[in-house]
């Protein structure tokens, strides 16, 4: 038994999500592998080699494996799967795109978003947002699986000392190309990865206020900044924002909810928070039914307020 | 060129599902159904193509119980021109989705297909990468924005960290997010039209394909609840709270 984890990378940095893959290969059992795809990828490579408990990361350095193009890369993966009863990727946006596709060209069952790991064949996931936990088991010789992060530790990014072998790369199949990038800049913490949140809604009224309002209690708590999804249709914030079943599943320390009405699509992508504290003009707002604090009143008054406080 | 849309009968995004009793589901009797809302988008994502002159009949496929004939109506509606149902009752997995769906993308040779990113019932998230896979055509997930010209689909895609442009070939696979568009509303005149229109139904056994199940639930469980919090009387109280008693700040 061996799991090969598909690390998602920009090539320097491996992305929040892969050290929480590794933990549930661990929990699978067996030696672990990582896959580093890329173009000119070698310092993620080096970074996934310190991972504690990976045994050997596979490198493939193509140019057609920049931007992780699922119709290249999915064949990679296939070419390399014989040799594993376990292929795991973070469920993120790239875990989700090539994933599936790994699944069927070798014919099996894809396992999304395991929360657990009951034993090597059988997992728990969520469904219908997060409003029931199926346990699942899969009778596909190999187990293709995308990982939640919340549900997971991550495993400590030192201590490990892992091989570093090349592999080559296959052939572009120029069936697509990425062709532009619009990435939101900034110098907070990753929203998936945060261990604090401030998250705003429609609430906040504009993009304007919920920027003059939100950021300096980002700032102040060292935050990550979320939003819902009517915030982000509305425009006040990018689509990189959004927290809920379609968007980013989120689990930090704190996550401070401001002018959102949590609405079940996005009570699933933050309920797993170890503190949840709701800011809501309307006590009877389904968010107050999830916080651990909940604070009624106008955000336009106690957010300032709660900054300066802290 | 046709377009393919493949719309699912889901439980209305606003309905508070139960679990059953003895674990084995979700209980779903009496319970409102509606079209997969991302389904819904692929629809309309379709008709504009074809109302810009890009393509030239839209299809409407679903999979599953009678019933889904009506999800079908509810896509013939909006301005789809006709529709096909794969029938069956039996339990019917992504991968199984993605089978059948290849059988009819044999039978019609559509220049694309068009699906929602995820349904909201089991939010796999697998099927128009796992179709794209089976047919061996390129990819476009998570769009929120389409154009089609040249033999080729410019995509902008919704990722983690932004928004990303791809460039695939077609024939492909586009699966839309939540921002690609506004579903219209059908209206009562073509409802009735919708009536009309054509509705093949086909057998999975008639098309060839196995869609025996690979994933076995073995139970049903309502997520463990979040014990009730409280209520604090102003700031200076939460600040307290946070600091003293969570002791995250």
């Amino acid at each position: 038994m061996a799991s090969l984890v598909i690390a998602d990378h920009d090539n320097n940095h491996l992305k929040p999500g892969v050290a929480n893959a590794i933990t549930a290969a661990q929990k699978i059992g067996g030696d672990i592998h990582v896959l580093i795809a890329g173009s000119d990828c070698r310092a993620a490579a080096t970074a996934a080699a310190a991972i504690a408990g990976v045994a050997k990361v596979l490198v493939a350095d193509a140019t057609h494996y920049a931007g992780g193009v699922p119709e290249n890369l999915a064949p990679l993966i296939v070419g390399l799967a014989k040799n594993y009863s376990h292929l795991l990727a973070p469920s993120s946006a790239s875990g989700k795109n090539v994933m599936p596709r790994v699944a069927a060209l070798l014919d099996v069952a894809q396992i999304s978003d395991i929360m657990s790991v009951e034993s090597p064949d059988t997992f728990v996931r969520p469904i219908f947002a997060g409003n029931a936990f199926a346990t699942v088991q899969s009778s596909d010789a190999i187990k293709v699986i995308s990982v939640r992060s919340t549900g997971f530790d991550a495993a400590a990014t030192t201590g490990g000392n892992a091989t570093i072998e090349d592999i080559s790369a296959m052939a572009d199949t120029g069936l697509a190309r990425v062709t532009g990038q619009d990435l939101t800049k900034s110098d907070r913490p990753e929203l998936a990865a945060a261990k604090r949140i401030v998250s705003g809604g429609r609430g906040l009224g504009d993009g304007d206020k919920y920027r003059a309002i939100l950021e300096p209690l980002a700032d102040k708590l060292n935050a990550a900044l979320g939003a819902s999804r009517a915030a982000v249709d509305a425009g006040f914030v990018p689509n990189d924002y959004q927290v809920g079943q379609t968007g980013k599943i989120v689990a930090p320390e704190l996550y401070i909810a401001v002018g959102i009405s949590g609405a079940i699509q996005h009570l699933a992508g933050m309920k797993d928070s170890k503190v949840i504290v709701a800011i809501n003009k309307d006590p009877d707002a389904p968010i107050f039914q999830v916080a651990d604090y909940g604070l009624v009143g106008d955000l336009f008054t106690l957010v300032p307020e709660l900054t300066r406080a802290l | 060129m046709k377009i393919l849309v493949a719309v699912k009968r889901v439980v209305d995004y606003n309905v508070k599902v139960r679990v059953k009793a003895d674990q084995t589901g979700i209980d779903i009797a009496n319970v409102k159904m509606s079209m997969n809302p991302f389904d819904e988008i692929a629809v309309e994502e379709a008709l504009k193509l074809r109302e810009a002159g890009i393509a030239t009949e839209v299809i409407a496929v679903s999979i599953g119980v009678p019933q889904c004939q009506e999800t079908l109506r509810t896509a013939l509606a909006m301005g789809a021109d006709r529709a096909i149902l794969v029938e069956t009752a039996a339990e019917v997995q992504p991968l199984g989705v993605a089978k059948l769906l290849k059988a009819i993308c044999d039978k019609e040779a559509p220049q694309l297909v068009i699906l929602g990113k995820q349904a909201i019932d089991d939010d796999s998230n697998q099927t128009g990468q796992m179709l794209a896979a089976l047919l061996g055509w390129s990819q476009a997930t998570f769009a929120s924005k389409v154009s089609v010209a040249g033999g080729e689909a410019t995509v902008i895609r919704e990722i983690d960290g932004g928004l990303e442009t791809v460039a695939v070939k077609l024939p492909a696979i586009i699966t839309a997010d939540l921002r690609l568009n506004t579903p219209r509303y059908a209206t009562l005149p073509n409802i009735m039209k919708a009536k009309k229109k054509p509705l093949d139904t086909f057998t999975p056994d008639a098309l060839g394909v196995d869609i025996a199940p690979r994933l076995t639930t073995l139970k049903v469980v309502e997520p463990p609840k979040r014990k009730g919090g409280v209520m604090v009387p102003d700031v200076a109280a939460l600040v307290d709270k946070l600091k003293n008693e969570a002791k995250v700040i």
